[in-house]
């Protein structure tokens, strides 16, 4: 039998689903780990991005924060792993999230930034000019107008995330990375292949799910800006 | 301080300087009034410090020196934002909010100042009525679903929302193409003199400026009024080289946009050329056939008339009754009495 029906027949046992270790409960989990680096992620990168986008002046001091930022993507997310489990955070699904978060960081931040950026300045100086204070600005204008693509980048950051999040069985956390290294351990590669499908399956579902989300949120105004 | 009201400037600016941090005088040193009621018109070739000029009455630019005073209150001792609510303001690229409708728009002001709905929305009703909009058609478009012309209409509603005494335009009528430029032109100096709204608007365009303005101020680089008078004046007699240069040489064909016919003008009645009466008394019920105008028509009007006539004189009438008839010569004749004859093309040689 070859790897990838091996990988059926793994998918097709209902025991693999059931129980605190089946797919159904590694799913939740999996799910909960991203959502919270996302929310992490967006804690931090949103304000940062958002602020700096604002105030037109800090233009140098943004682009040089998104240097920053985008140089840290290329510190490998596994590397920074193992660099917190070794310092206190120790070992599991914390080091995982936190690993996720600064992961994501940089896209969520870089799209709020030019979003904010890249509102019309007309549009700006006209608000400005009829009296609006620099806060509904920000809040009546420039946030909506730059609401799809800090969206986008949430979206982005969200798949990515799902992506990045199976690395925390590799430091003992939970998720579905635990079906693909239990596999390995186990030289069961259909296994392995059958975790993997699951991972790239579940950011398919996730990137379609906020997608139809992000449509049916965004107000009629700011989505037929897009339609035009 | 206790000067009558009446003559208070609207807007003046004493000794005003703008040099930016990288060291460009936009302008030098700048003393100008907009009067009550006023239009007045900055015009001037790019660059020489019009926006800049316009931009520190609401404080949009800080002056580096000097004055500015909006009746009479020092502009640099007022709330920023409280100042820009007073003060209507229409920015060359209009600027509208394009997440929001145009009734949205023109209520931004008004919101920001914490009118009711109600007032709000029967404001909105009546300002887009004002400036050509059917309510029940435009009020709920986004400003993408508008034309060009239509967008700066609702640019000037919003600025005029809550009735500020003073408008600060900035290009206004850019992206719209000639006819429906001199159009909205039109319409808005209706608007203007309906309301009695003081106006400082910026424009390059030197038609633009002789057509709507009160007084006309001819800037050159570095903020320099090199000529501040009455179109009329502009045009038939320009301060200086810089000035005639930047008229061009179209100022005879400019003149007759502004002149109107008047009674000295006109040939004396019944002095009609060869077989007026009879031919043309059929046609005296259609005055586009009969070629007939009103006093009172502006002079290019007159030329328009005579030159469709297809002979050299055309009949003038006063409410429907004619009180002579105008030739090419007294077309010239009227064009002198606008310049004092003094129509010498200056083309800077
Ligand atoms: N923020 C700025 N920093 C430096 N220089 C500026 C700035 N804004 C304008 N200037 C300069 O000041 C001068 C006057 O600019 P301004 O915008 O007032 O011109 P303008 O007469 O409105 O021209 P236009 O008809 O092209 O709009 C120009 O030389 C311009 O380059
Ligand atoms: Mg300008």
């Amino acid at each position: 039998m070859t790897y990838l029906t091996l990988a059926f027949a793994w998918l097709n046992d209902p025991l693999n689903w059931s129980g605190p270790d089946g797919v159904v409960a590694l799913t939740v989990e999996h799910l909960t780990m991203s959502l919270l680096a996302v929310l992490l992620a967006a804690a931090v990168a949103l304000p940062i991005g958002i602020g700096l986008g604002h105030s037109g002046r800090a233009a140098r001091v943004g682009t040089a924060t998104l240097m920053t930022t985008n140089v840290s993507r290329a510190l490998p997310t596994f590397a920074l792993l193992t660099i917190f489990a070794s310092t206190g955070i120790g070992f599991g699904d914390r080091p995982t999230v936190l690993a996720a978060a600064v992961f994501a960081l940089p896209v969520v931040l870089a799209t709020a930034y030019s979003g904010i950026r890249g509102v019309d300045v007309d549009v700006r100086d006209a608000a400005r000019g009829m009296g609006m204070s620099g806060r509904r600005i920000l809040v009546q204008v420039e946030v909506p107008l730059a609401g799809p693509m800090i969206a986008a980048g949430l979206r982005t950051a969200a798949v990515q995330v799902v992506a990045t999040i199976p690395l925390a069985a590799l430091v003992g956390g939970g998720g579905l990375g635990r079906i693909v290294v239990e596999g390995f351990g186990t030289q069961q590669y259909g296994q392995v292949i059958a975790g993997g499908a699951l991972v790239a399956a579940l950011c398919l579902v996730v990137e379609g799910v906020l997608a139809v989300g992000q449509r049916v949120l965004t107000p009629r105004a700011v989505r037929s800006l897009h339609a035009a | 301080m206790t000067t009558s009201g009446a003559t208070e400037p609207v807007i003046e600016f004493q000794a005003v300087r703008k040099e930016y941090p990288d060291g460009t005088v936009a302008v030098g040193s700048l003393d100008l009034e907009v009067r009550p009621h006023e239009l007045l018109a900055l015009v001037g070739p790019s660059g020489c410090g019009k926006s800049t000029t316009l931009r520190m009455v609401n404080r949009l630019i800080e002056p580096t020196s000097g004055r500015v005073l909006l009746t009479g209150e020092d502009v640099a001792t007022a709330d920023p934002v409280a100042l820009r609510r007073r003060i209507g303001y229409v920015i060359q690229h209009v600027g509208l909010f394009p997440h929001r409708t145009v009734s949205q728009n023109v209520a931004t002001v008004p919101q920001l100042l914490g009118w009711d709905r109600r007032r709000t929305r029967e404001r909105v009703g009546e300002l887009l009525e004002l400036v050509g909009l059917e309510p029940s058609t435009y009020a709920r478009r986004y400003p993408h679903e508008l034309s060009g012309g239509e967008r700066q209409r609702v640019g000037v509603a919003r600025a005029l929302a809550t009735d500020p005494p003073v408008l600060l335009m900035d290009e206004p009528f850019g992206a719209v193409d000639p006819e429906g430029r001199r159009r909205l032109q039109t319409e808005f100096r209706r608007i203007q003199q309906d309301l009695g709204t003081a106006v400082m608007l910026v424009t390059h365009d030197i038609d633009e400026a002789v057509h709507l303005g009160d007084r006309v101020a001819v800037f050159s680089a570095g903020g320099v009024v090199e000529q501040l008078d009455a179109p009329v004046t502009l045009l038939s007699r320009p301060a200086n080289e810089t000035v005639a240069a930047f008229i061009g040489t179209g100022r005879a064909v400019r003149l007759l946009g502004l002149g109107r016919l008047r009674l000295e003008d006109l040939g004396p009645l019944g002095d009609g050329g060869p077989g007026t009466a009879p031919t043309r008394g059929s046609a005296q019920t259609d005055p586009a056939v009969a070629g007939s105008i009103e006093l009172g028509a502006t002079l290019d009007e007159t030329l328009s008339a005579l030159a469709a006539a297809g002979r050299d004189r055309v009949d003038v009438t006063r409410s429907g009754t004619l009180v002579g008839h105008v030739t090419a010569a007294g077309l010239l004749a009227a064009l002198h009495r606008l310049s004092d004859g003094d129509l010498t093309v200056d083309t800077g040689r």
